[in-house]
């Protein structure tokens, strides 16, 4: 079973948890969009480490879903569209939800083997373990299995 | 998974018995300990597919089943688009097509290992592999939908290949039914530099040598011997594949209740194969098959250029397989013959001897079955069998199936010391990730050596060679 661990203490922040053939990743924050922010830095995290990736140019993206939980996917598989098409990676995220619209944008700088060392690429975000909650302390959590 | 809860129907069968919404029964196949093994999610997902409308038969899972989107990886299920029968973008996964190609060199071992590092290092330098990698070839919108449309056939067109390679690929190097329109943009635009391109994770090409032959016969037909070398690629449809799965796998969730379909899971996403999104998804899927049949032959192109420069050598396709897929076939159900969609989810096609879709000379001996292993442990060469018909519909497991997670193979093992730990048993790793190369370390793969004699023993495919890595390209 995929069982994300506990929010932690310290908001925002992401974490994976683990998925037999793939990974999951899930994010923490005080709003749905910080929790959205920080699980695409986890998404960041399935393929290299984020520190080394420079935030130095935008790319701006917008998705449209009436379901949060679906947004959350199409938000990752939004992210996932982009890196593959500009190879790029991302690693700062500001996301801003109004209503069934998303508007986000991300900074990154062009993949560069040598530096990064990508392990693996991301196929799609998935809807295994997928859910966008709050917790009783009022702390939003965003999740889903990624197919690597 | 608790073998109390199924009916063991032989040493290799055991039985999901009906209950609640399934409307069949779940079959799977695994000896005692490979069933143990696999995790509960497994019996709850094949028993969600058993509840799918017009599936025929049963649901099965393969000796190396684990848990999947919706479906288990190594799931086979049959439907029928008269009775209400579904396609599911799970069913066929994100990396359509996603299968193995064999090549014999023609060459022994000794040959090679004369010039091993050099073929590592010319590989490796000649295929582009892992992420943000790039082929050559640029394909402009009308050569995008001609690829989708033709395939290996396509590529064979355009010089990356010979005709005589098509008769050894399923369907001939082309999918009938592809239908580029039904492909977004989204996923042509992702593709579009990606043709010619290995990918990452347990995607590779090997050269491997053949260790041990078990049916002398059939090896003869397929032009195996031992102590000879093949090179073995394994991959899948690329970026567009991915994105044909998650465009369609998010329509089919959203229009299930339109279709009168319950979706106990999400990712169990489907949609009537008589209705106009699931025909959609048909013909988007079968260009996806395409793409991925046009890239692996774009990448035997390569390898033969390779081959020919350093060795002066040929390579000469033994078969290709698919995985990852949803097919039309005809298979006999309770004495009647029936038109069926078959999906196989990390599945083996395994057509038996005789079967009209198999190449004139290999017929007699039944379909290669071609299985991969890991960096550092063996594949295998099967060949489908008469009785794997009423088995599972002609299915036979893939591979070795993850055993660990990715990140407790990160904590276990570092990439530079499996790249070096597998140099000294002789096989010559490369690959642009340390990291990539810890999470596909060998022992992160449960034993393949037991899910195939498995598979033999459960007569779904017949044991025929064991091949041994020299060399691998990982992404």
């Amino acid at each position: 079973m995929p069982m994300p661990v506990p929010p932690p203490a310290s908001l925002p922040s992401w974490a994976h948890f683990e998925h037999r053939a793939d990974m999951g990743v899930a994010g923490y924050g005080l709003t749905p969009a910080e929790a959205f922010e920080q699980a695409a830095m986890a998404l960041t995290a399935v393929i290299c480490d984020p520190a080394r990736v420079r935030p130095a140019q935008a790319i701006a993206i917008q998705c449209e879903e009436p379901d949060l939980e679906l947004l959350f996917v199409d938000w990752l598989n939004a992210l996932i569209y982009e890196m593959a098409v500009r190879h790029l990676l991302f690693s700062r995220f500001e996301v801003q939800i109004e209503g069934a619209v998303l508007r986000a944008e991300a900074w990154g700088e062009p993949i560069d083997p040598e530096r990064h060392q990508p392990a693996v690429e991301i196929k799609g975000a998935t809807y295994t373990a997928l859910a966008v909650q709050q917790d009783d302390a009022g702390h939003w959590v965003a999740r889903c299995v990624v197919d690597v | 998974m608790d073998l109390k809860t199924l009916t063991k129907l032989t040493d290799t069968q055991w039985r999901i018995e009906p209950k609640g919404p399934m409307r069949v029964p779940g079959i799977l196949f695994g000896n005692e300990a490979l069933i143990r093994d696999m995790d509960d999610k497994v019996y709850e997902q094949v028993a969600n597919v058993a509840s799918l409308p017009g599936i025929v038969q049963a649901a099965y899972a393969m000796p190396d089943a684990h848990w999947g989107y919706g479906f288990p990886i190594g799931g086979v299920a049959a439907f029928d688009p008269d009775e209400g029968g579904v396609v599911s973008g799970g069913g066929v996964g994100f990396d359509i097509s996603c299968g193995v190609r064999t090549l014999h060199t023609g060459l022994d071992r000794a040959a090679i290992l004369a010039v091993q590092r050099e073929l590592a290092d010319a590989l490796y330098y000649r295929i582009p592999v892992g992420l943000g990698s790039t082929g050559a070839i640029r394909l402009d919108d009308r050569e995008m939908d001609a690829m989708l449309a033709g395939g290996a056939s396509w590529a064979v067109g355009r010089g990356y290949g010979r005709p005589e390679d098509l008769g050894r690929i399923e369907e001939n190097g082309r999918m009938a039914g592809a239908d580029p329109k039904q492909v977004s943009e989204q996923a042509k635009r992702r593709q579009r530099d990606e043709m010619g391109t290995l990918g990452s994770g347990n995607h590779y090409l090997e050269l491997q040598e053949v260790t041990a032959i078990h049916d002398p016969a059939i090896a003869a037909t397929y032009g195996l011997e031992q102590g000879a070398v093949v090179v073995s690629i394994h991959c899948g449809s690329r970026g567009l594949g991915h994105q044909i799965g998650t465009d369609y796998l998010k329509r089919m969730a959203l229009a299930a209740s339109q279709h009168g379909i319950h979706l106990p899971d999400r990712e169990l996403a489907c949609a009537p194969l008589n209705s106009d999104l699931g025909r959609a998804y048909l013909g988007a899927m079968c260009a996806g098959i395409n793409c991925a049949l046009a890239n692996r032959q774009i990448l035997t192109h390569l390898a033969r250029q390779v081959f020919r420069d350093i060795l002066g050598a040929d390579l000469r396709l033994l078969y290709d397989v698919s995985h990852n897929t949803c097919k039309l076939e005809e298979h006999r159900v309770e004495g009647r013959q029936r038109r069926l969609y078959v999906h196989r989810k990390g599945a083996t096609r395994a057509f038996g001897p005789g079967h009209p879709d198999l190449p004139a000379d290999l017929r007699a001996a039944g379909q290669p079955v071609l299985i991969g292993g890991t960096m550092g442990t063996a594949s295998y060469v099967l060949a489908g069998t008469r009785q794997s018909q009423e088995l599972a519909f002609n299915s036979a497991c893939h591979g070795a199936g993850r055993a660990m997670s990715r990140h407790a193979a990160t904590r276990r093992w570092q990439g530079r010391a499996v790249q070096n730990e597998l140099a000294s048993r002789g096989i010559l790793v490369r690959s642009p990730s340390p990291r990539g190369m810890a999470e596909e370390a060998p022992g992160a793969y449960k034993d393949v050596s037991e899910v195939v004699a498995a598979t033999d023993r459960a007569g779904l495919a017949k044991l025929v060679a064991r091949l041994e890595p020299l060399v691998c390209i990982k992404g």
